[in-house]
């Protein structure tokens, strides 16, 4: 990851007709970056994705994109640069796969000869001369996807890439990902399915009614939620020690241990020894579990006030 | 530059993937043949009958069907390409709006100025090879007449639906719109200024009225069919016109403002359309 910024946003803010989309959103992204940007329907993603896009203009604020505004006319060239797939995208019906690749190729100033290439990467070579028509919901995502990486960008958004993908091609994708950041690629994802995607992006954006909610890798959030750590636990007879007993939770399942999630490893210690234990499996909140602890405080903030 | 040929040549495509082109072709060859050769079966000949009615009345039949096919074409041009989502993603690539709008314009008008070309010019190589009355040197001025007027009819009508398709967000409504817009152009214009002139009794300046047919394209195209062969016998709202006598060039001028007018009106609306 080197320091060159590529995206940045101050206290920028969307209004539409009096609707305020995005409230004053702080944003720095550097090279190399993969951030995720997870919220609602409504939160506020695709406002701030279109304001990176330079597809709208910010109400107040300053957004920058390769330390340029993107809705000036100079802009445009920059553009080049710059990889977009949004949810939902269905192409041209009439042409075929590898037609539609080279319009887009024409329109970006990327060699045709490029094409087939990218086809192959997205797996979609033996569909390349059939009509986008015949296509399945995943083979036009791929086909969005094709068309997002023409011309090796240097700043990639992605609207729910991954909404029609089989697991395999999904977990494809996201090496993809991996491999676009090696070579200096920014990526911003954005997604309400979250289950699979932590390992893959360096910081998570969570947004709820265009404010943002929270903001850091995964370890920062876990610590700022301050969820606790889940042990389940299955055994005959088990008795824990004093320490343990306040946080224990039983049902017919098994019994549940709740710690502070510092207390992880000492926790852990002293189970492995516990006599008449047989299984045990450990939780930690995951991404899914920090974006509803974050939503739901806020919600509780928005009903207090 | 490139970007826009880029954007033409793809609708071009389009044009000949799903059949538009070959579907106008048949229609207007069908129709500019059958005329040539029935055209005087009313009277009781079959056979091909003189060139300048054939051309009248093909251009009284043109002026219903040109407008309709072009708006057609080209209605959900930018409203289409928006509910599917292309419209956002294009303006996220290097390429100006106007260059897609003009684009997409040329593409259409290069599918419309080709099937009229080919349809109607069909039905002069027909009467050329099979006409005793007519010579091919006969044929080709007035054809090509018909031919440059009918095509800048299409454009026209082409620039009207961008017009409809960049003000509206859904596809049914452009369609509707278009609709109706036909109907104003090809029915109710001309019902209106026969009203017009019944109801004053006739007693409307006489100077002024064949101005009046200068505000619809659709009569510009019916006066430079009908102006170039002036010693037909003419019925209805035209004979007014025919006393003030417009030049070919003059009326294709008309056409000509008649074209950048809404091709203007578009592009202003389409750069303050919201994405």
């Amino acid at each position: 990851m080197s320091n060159t910024t590529i995206v940045e946003l101050q206290q920028a803010e969307k209004k539409y007709q009096g609707v305020t989309a995005v409230h004053q959103l702080n944003l720095e992204l550097r090279q190399g970056e993969v951030l995720g940007l997870f919220g609602h329907n409504g939160a506020g993603k695709t406002t701030t994705i279109k304001l990176i896009l330079g597809l709208i203009a910010a109400t107040s604020g300053q957004v920058r994109v390769f330390g340029q505004d993107p809705t000036h006319a100079d802009a445009r060239n920059l553009r080049s640069k710059l990889g977009f797939l949004q949810e939902n995208v269905s192409f041209y019906d009439q042409l075929t796969g590898l037609e539609v690749l080279q319009y887009f190729a024409r329109l970006k100033g990327v060699p045709k000869k490029n094409c087939p290439d990218l086809l192959q990467q997205v797996g979609l070579s033996d569909a390349a001369k059939r009509r986008v028509k015949t296509y399945s919901k995943g083979m036009r995502q791929r086909l969005g996807l094709a068309q997002a990486l023409l011309g090796d960008p240097k700043l990639l958004l992605l609207d729910e890439p991954t909404v029609g993908l089989d697991p395999i091609a999904t977990q494809d994708f996201y090496g993809r990902i991996d491999t676009l950041k090696q070579r200096g690629c920014t990526v911003i994802l954005c997604s309400h399915v979250l289950p699979g995607v932590e390992k893959y992006i360096d910081r998570a954006l969570i947004m709820g009614h265009g404010k943002l909610l929270a903001e850091g890798s995964i370890n920062d959030l876990r610590h700022q939620a301050n969820l606790p750590a889940t042990f389940h636990l299955q055994g005959n007879n088990l008795t824990l020690p004093e320490a343990l007993a306040t946080h224990v939770r039983k049902d017919q399942i098994g019994t549940h241990l709740e710690v502070p999630l510092q207390d992880k490893m000492k926790t852990l210690q002293q189970l492995v020894n516990l006599p008449g234990l047989e299984n045990m499996d450990m939780h930690l909140p995951s991404l899914e579990d920090l974006y509803t602890h974050f939503i739901d405080t806020h919600q509780g903030l928005e009903a207090a006030l | 530059m490139n970007a826009v040929f880029a954007v033409a040549n793809k609708e071009f495509h389009d044009g000949l993937r799903n059949r538009w082109v070959l579907s106008i072709c048949i229609i207007f060859a069908v129709l500019a043949i059958g005329l040539a050769y029935f055209g005087a079966a009313a009277a009781g000949k079959v056979g091909f009958t003189s060139l300048s009615s054939t051309i009248v009345s093909l251009a009284s039949l043109a002026v219903f069907i040109i407008p309709l096919i072009a708006l057609m074409l080209a209605y959900d041009g930018i409203v289409g390409e928006d509910e599917n989502g292309t419209l956002l993603l294009l303006m996220t690539y290097p390429l100006s709006r106007w260059q897609l709008l003009l684009g997409k314009m040329f593409g259409q008008g290069l599918v419309m100025a080709f099937s009229t070309l080919i349809g109607f010019g069909s039905s002069a190589v027909m009467m050329g090879l099979f006409s005793d009355t007519t010579s091919w040197s006969e044929l080709i001025a007035p054809y090509t007449v018909f031919i440059l007027s009918a095509v800048m009819l299409g454009w026209i009508f082409i620039a009207i639906a961008y017009v409809i398709s960049t003000s509206v967000s859904e596809k049914s409504k452009a369609a509707g719109i278009a609709l109706i817009v036909w109907f104003i152009f090809v029915l109710v214009f001309d019902l209106g200024l026969l009203g017009l002139l019944v109801g004053t009794q006739g007693n409307v300046d006489e100077t002024l009225f064949p101005y009046l047919l200068l505000l619809n394209p659709t009569d510009i195209f019916r006066l430079v069919n009908i102006t170039y062969f002036a010693e037909q016998n003419l019925t209805g709202l035209l004979a007014i016109a025919q006393q003030t006598q417009f030049s070919l060039l003059s009326l294709f001028c008309g056409l000509l403002v008649w074209l950048l007018l809404p091709v203007t009106l578009a592009l202003t609306i389409f750069n303050r359309r919201g994405l």
